[in-house]
């Protein structure tokens, strides 16, 4: 046995090249092979890839679907994001772990079978759902968790766990999965696509200089959709002028923002227009590889995906001389990850793409001067990709027209939560809140989370604001809550969401969210005073200056945003303790253990 | 006019927070002029008499006992000071924190190697208070106005503090006070 793992593990390495830049490959393959990277299995790699054995090992302990202890051959993986609590995560749970005889964290006795949690998975729409291995199950209830136990306890193989396909290319045959698109309605600009002809975009833009087409891309005011909403032509500008022998462009595809699904639908139905896309953008900046970093929560899209690009190759668009242009050569390939939102974090991304933990990177240098390997990178979101195609398609004034004053084009939102249809919804920037939720079927929200845990929670009195960059900015994340919600309870889920994903390295960030929510469990448990309230807003404040990366800025945004805008509910909860007292200090919880130990009762404190 | 009142006490802890109290030496004469004591280990006055403007405690909180002195101390005092590391932080006694206490106390009266307790039990003796399942800080058990912290805060930090806050001015220690290594 020993020896068999030596050889297929060295054999993985070897496939790899035993190169160290694929060594989250490596550990992927291990993991699957194997259930785990076992200290042995990390002495092997690190040996094979002549790197320090802490590399290895703390890699694998910073991927959430990679682990040191044995797993079982089925990982079932439920998602427990806000969405799918408020659609029946509770009961679904309960019967998982019935039926599955074991709790969350587990493994069964005969080593088939884990239970694990894990946070958004991108399926918000169809919620609750979970991941059996790669496949995706959704619309889960406790009939059908049970259900799931047998079939899989019956097979071993959660490919017949799919039993009615999705639509559109759910229904592919390199995908075969349950997933719904739900688009809702499509928009002008990135749904168009479906109708426009392929390739003609890249056509264009090969007839035109790249400094041509990186201005038409600025004429058109394109700004970036991941949702930090930086100008994509000025991206562009700054990679191609940046010194250096080789770049690379790099298309997000991680899509970690809980309440975010867009990007899945766009992967399903428009894969070859996104690498349209990215080559687009290679020849502009000058780079002969391309790299779509893909969530491993998508990993049951990888199949398709990668049959698109060997079609791209085959038709000459990929590869030497692409579309026959002389001397405009590129490819691009696919990179997994292994399940950590703050991979979605361009730099972290970058590490995660060298094969390392995805720790975010100091800035400057930033990623245009200095990226992924040290050369000068761009990293795009999917559908930006999509907005570039239409631009050139139907040119920069027409693009530009489109949109709000500072925010030019549509936004393609994933909305979920209490409304009637939730799903994916184009509309040019500028449209109202109000307007959306009439279009949904939510009229009666009482908050709307817009951007995301990291964006903000508005409540009634702003539904009149526009979603755009300069307003109400989103990556396309809406989750919508009804009257019968309770407000803290959803920004708690947020907390310990950031505290969960958080990579570590800042103190203000590892730690100042954790005391954050402490404060804020004491608000929720009825002990909090009117100076707690002061002091969330004073360490939230902090923790934004002080804090390395977009993480860490935005993670006290959930608290900061109803502090302000649901302040009543806060007010509600906290009293003024006037005998100068703590009230989270609670002396007979205190001496529970020691009345227990020596058998009698406390004579100070009598109850 | 009388003189403004002040009481001390020493929860868990070694007394060295006193003792540096003490270290002022001869400006202990300064400060009777300054100040009356009332509760306090330094003159033995067991019990409250009267309100006092200012209450400092040292030690952290790991008895019940421990709760009911610091509490009252709170009732009884305008403004409460937690003097040294122990108070303000828990101090070497918070290093139990990581053990349940069932395993310490297991530990010190029953399998320890140097324990001889042929009767097998651990101490629960009525005069004895009973532990807390943990130790706490003093501001986690009432409000602290000021901490001071420092193992032990140097008399010239407790000296120029307790001036200052009598004297009702800004507290500006220089860094060689407020060093601590
Ligand atoms: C914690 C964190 C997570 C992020 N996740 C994503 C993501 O999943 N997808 C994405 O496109 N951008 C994400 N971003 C934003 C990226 O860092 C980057 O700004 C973006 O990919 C740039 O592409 P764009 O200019 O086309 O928007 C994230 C940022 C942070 C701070
Ligand atoms: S802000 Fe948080 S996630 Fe970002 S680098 Fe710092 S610790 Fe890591």
């Amino acid at each position: 046995m020993k020896k068999e793992m030596e050889s297929t593990v060295k054999n993985i390495c070897r496939d790899s090249g035993n190169d160290k830049i694929h060594l989250l490959d490596i550990l992927r393959r291990v993991q699957n092979q194997f259930g785990c990277v076992s200290d042995e299995a990390i002495d092997l790699i690190a040996k094979s890839l002549n790197i320090p054995r802490v590399d290895v090992e703390s890699t694998v302990t910073f991927y959430s679907f990679l682990s040191k202890e044995p797993k079982g051959q089925i990982v079932i993986r439920l998602c427990n994001d806000i969405i799918d609590r408020m659609n029946g995560y509770d009961k679904v749970a309960k019967a998982f772990r019935e039926e599955l005889g074991i709790d969350f964290g587990e493994t069964t006795k005969d080593g088939k079978i884990s239970l694990e949690n894990t946070p958004c998975i991108g399926m918000c729409d169809q919620a609750p759902a979970a991941l059996v291995n790669g496949e995706v199950v959704t619309y889960l209830s406790t009939d059908r968790a049970r259900e799931i136990v047998k079939i899989l306890r019956l097979t071993g193989n959660p490919k017949k766990l799919v039993q009615r396909l999705g639509d559109g290319n759910n229904a592919h045959e390199l995908v075969k999965s349950m997933v719904q698109n739900n688009i809702r309605r499509a928009g002008e600009v990135v749904f168009s696509l479906a109708e426009s002809q392929p390739n003609i975009a890249l056509e264009k833009a090969l007839a035109m200089s790249p400094v041509e087409v990186i201005n038409e891309v600025k004429t058109a005011r394109l700004r970036g959709r991941g949702g930090a909403g930086f100008p994509t032509g000025m991206k562009w500008e700054f990679t191609r002028a940046a010194n250096g022998d080789k770049k690379y462009i790099i298309c997000n595809a991680d899509e970690g923002e809980p309440g975010t699904f867009k990007d899945r639908v766009l992967l399903t139905e428009l894969p070859d227009r996104i690498f349209e896309g990215m080559t687009i953008a290679g020849y502009a900046i000058g780079a002969e590889e391309g790299i779509m970093y893909l969530r491993g929560e998508y990993e049951y899209l990888y199949n398709f995906l990668e049959a698109t690009l060997e079609k791209r190759r085959k038709d000459g668009l990929l590869g030497k001389n692409v579309m026959g242009k002389k001397e405009f050569n590129f490819d691009i390939r696919i990179q997994l990850g292994a399940g950590a939102y703050i991979c979605g974090e361009e730099t972290a991304l970058i590490s995660s793409c060298e094969g390392f933990r995805g720790d975010p990177k100091n800035r400057p240098p930033f990623p245009a001067q200095r990226g992924f390997l040290g050369y000068p990178s761009c990293i795009n979101n999917v559908e930006t990709f999509c907005a570039v195609l239409s631009i050139l398609d139907k040119g920069a004034g027409w693009f530009a027209e489109l949109g709000s004053r500072g925010s030019a084009g549509t936004k393609v939102l994933s909305v979920s939560g209490d409304c009637q249809s939730p799903g994916i919804y184009e509309y040019p920037f500028g449209i109202t809140i109000k307007k959306l939720l009439k279009d949904v079927g939510a009229e009666d929200a009482m908050a709307v989370q817009v951007g995301g845990a990291s964006g903000q929670m508005i409540g009634e009195k702003d539904y009149d604001r526009i979603i755009c960059f300069d307003d109400l900015a989103t990556g396309g994340s809406i989750m919508i809550f009804g009257p019968q919600r309770n407000i803290l309870e959803v920004v708690d889920y947020f907390m310990e969401f950031f505290i969960e994903e958080s990579c570590g390295y800042c103190t203000p960030c590892r730690v100042g969210n954790v005391v954050l929510r402490n404060y804020l469990q004491k608000i929720i448990s009825g002990k909090g005073e009117p100076s707690d309230l002061d002091f969330l807003q004073k360490l939230g404040e902090n923790i934004k200056a002080a804090s390395r990366c977009g993480l860490g800025q935005t993670s006290p945004n959930p608290i900061l945003s109803t502090l302000k805008n649901f302040h009543p509910v806060y007010a509600a909860m906290v009293r003024e303790e006037t005998e100068g007292l703590q009230p989270t200090f609670d002396i007979q919880a205190a001496l529970r253990d020691s009345e227990a130990i020596t058998g009698r009762k406390s004579v100070l404190f009598i109850h | 006019m009388d003189k403004p009142k002040i009481a001390t006490a020493a929860l868990t802890g070694c007394f060295g927070c006193h003792m540096s109290i003490l270290d002022i030496d001869d400006r202990i004469l300064k400060l009777i002029e300054l100040v009356d004591f009332n509760k306090s280990p330094i003159n033995d006055i067991k019990e409250f008499t009267t309100r006092c403007r200012i209450g400092i405690v040292e030690g952290a909180c790991a008895t019940e006992e421990n709760v009911e002195v610091l509490k009252d101390f709170r009732k009884h005092c305008d403004t409460l000071i937690a003097l040294g590391d122990c108070a303000v932080m828990g101090g070497i006694n918070a290093m139990r924190n990581t053990i349940p206490l069932k395993e310490c106390l297991e530990e010190a009266y029953l399998n320890g190697p140097s324990v001889y307790n042929p009767e097998k039990k651990i101490p629960g003796d009525r005069e004895i208070p009973l532990l807390l399942d943990r130790v706490y800080t003093c501001s986690e058990v009432v409000k602290i106005d000021f901490k001071l912290p420092g193992c032990p805060p140097s008399a010239d930090t407790i000296w120029t503090a307790l001036v200052a806050l009598l004297e009702n001015r800004p507290l500006e220690l220089p860094y060689e006070l407020i060093k601590y290594d």
